[in-house]
């Protein structure tokens, strides 16, 4: 199928970008590297009037070293992420969950921000932001503001940026030497996950000193395992340190049945990668 | 209409498309260039992978319009002066192939493979192809042609 038609715009500035928003509000569509969008719109699951390419936009791409944080910009491409020696030494976790996002093709085209903007609650970065902490730049016609993590991702689809901005970069603070693991489980290669753990831990001695642990398709938006994450401060990095932490991991969570699973299976799937994910991550 | 200039195969050319057109779309019916096919209409299958810039794609899921100033390579791009690409040559020699729908995608995305890692492992070669569906299950001769296109100096 191809999609319906729809005007395009491919502005070469942010403020271009945010004019051409401005104007056409409600009936425009971001397009960022389109990997999710360009499915959605050729099933016509969304016919937008005008699309709204960043594509052109240079100052969104490139990752960089800001003190105690790296910054990725929004249209950085996850196969430029994946292979960046920053991500890979000050954010170990998103350096491991986009080397398993999709397949090689879609990493070349798809980006950090667009994914994280899209919000699906079974991708793969937003886990990964909520365990690291990452700030979002948003970019709106009054100016920027910076968004925290856990107030980013509302519901299903949807996030902190409102419909007159764009989401520029994201800041994500320095995690250098904590291990980290992300645990995937899906049925068939390069699907979606059924369930996935993101979990980075900071170990002292054989002792874990701080856990941060987010959960990948157990609800409408990616979420934090709080209840694992306070259990786990203190115990040894072994299996029984971690079991009891581990089986606190669906806590609070409402995750969805569909064909692959329960939401029963979903939970009991939860507490066993919360597991595996911490004792990676603790090296042990 | 939007107009885009762009390379595909070596060749200068420039059109005006409708926003909407896939790349896929641009090739095949555009500029005649059946070689790229369109397996599954999702995304999944790569079966309609090419080089965009030096790096594979998916080309069902850009638009034409999105390639405006890009380098296209296509299969039909790959032999030079009569003389097949090593990695088409290995899929000949091991029979990488059976119905051979999926194949130009498969060339292309182990293409990009043997360039960023000329000398891969039997499961990094499956890692790699991850985004190919074989709708035959012909896998086996598959990874064979790649590991034969990595012995004979691949990606060139």
């Amino acid at each position: 199928m191809i999609p319906a038609q729809f005007d395009y715009l491919a502005p070469t500035t942010v403020e271009e970008a945010l004019a051409a928003l401005g104007e056409h509000g409600d009936d425009a569509k971001i397009l960022a590297g389109g990997q999710s969008l360009l499915p959605v719109l050729r099933m016509r699951l969304n016919a937008p009037e005008v699309v709204i390419d960043l594509g052109k936009i240079d100052s969104l791409r490139g990752i960089r070293d800001d003190g105690d944080a790296i910054v990725i910009g929004a249209m950085t491409q996850h196969s430029v992420v994946e292979h960046d020696p920053l991500v890979e030494e000050h954010a170990g976790l998103i350096h491991q969950a986009v080397e398993h996002l999709a397949d090689v093709q879609i990493r070349h085209r798809g980006t950090f921000g667009g994914a994280l903007a899209h919000a699906d609650p079974a991708g793969d970065l937003g886990a990964p932001a909520l365990a690291l902490g990452a700030q979002f730049v948003i970019q709106g016609p009054g100016g920027t503001r910076t968004v925290e993590a856990d107030d980013f991702f509302v519901d299903l689809f949807e996030t902190a940026i409102g419909e007159d901005e764009i989401l520029v970069a994201v800041r994500v603070p320095k995690h250098t030497g904590w291990g980290s693991c992300y645990e995937k489980f899906v049925r068939v290669a390069h699907q979606w996950p059924i369930v996935a753990v993101a979990a980075t831990v900071k170990m002292e001695g054989g002792t874990i000193a701080e856990a941060r642990i987010g959960l990948t398709n157990m609800g409408n938006t990616a979420l934090r395992a709080r209840a694992s994450e306070a259990a786990l401060v203190g115990q040894p990095a072994t299996e029984e340190g971690v079991a009891a932490a581990a089986a606190l991991a669906a806590e609070g969570t409402h995750p969805p049945s569909d064909l692959n699973g329960e939401s029963a299976y979903r939970k009991h799937l939860a507490t066993v990668l919360v597991r595996r994910a911490v004792l990676n991550a603790a090296g042990a | 209409m939007t107009r885009i200039n762009l390379t595909v195969d070596g060749d200068k050319v420039a059109d005006d498309v409708e926003p909407r057109m896939l790349l896929v779309q641009y090739l095949r019916e555009k500029l005649g260039k059946t070689g790229t096919v369109i397996g599954c209409d999702t995304s999944n299958c790569g079966a309609c992978t090419v080089h965009l810039d030096g790096t594979s794609v998916k080309s069902c899921n850009v638009l034409a319009v999105q390639a405006d100033g890009a380098e296209v390579t296509t299969i039909e791009g790959l032999a030079q002066d009569g003389e097949l690409h090593q990695v088409q040559e290995s899929f000949r020699e091991c029979h990488g192939l059976q119905c051979g729908f999926c194949t130009p995608g498969m060339i292309m995305q182990s293409i990009d493979l043997l360039k960023n890692n000329p000398k891969p492992s039997e499961q990094e070669i499956r890692v790699g192809l991850e985004g190919n569906l074989c709708r035959c299950t012909g896998y086996h001769n598959i990874v064979k042609s790649v590991q034969h296109a990595a012995a004979q100096g691949g990606a060139q």
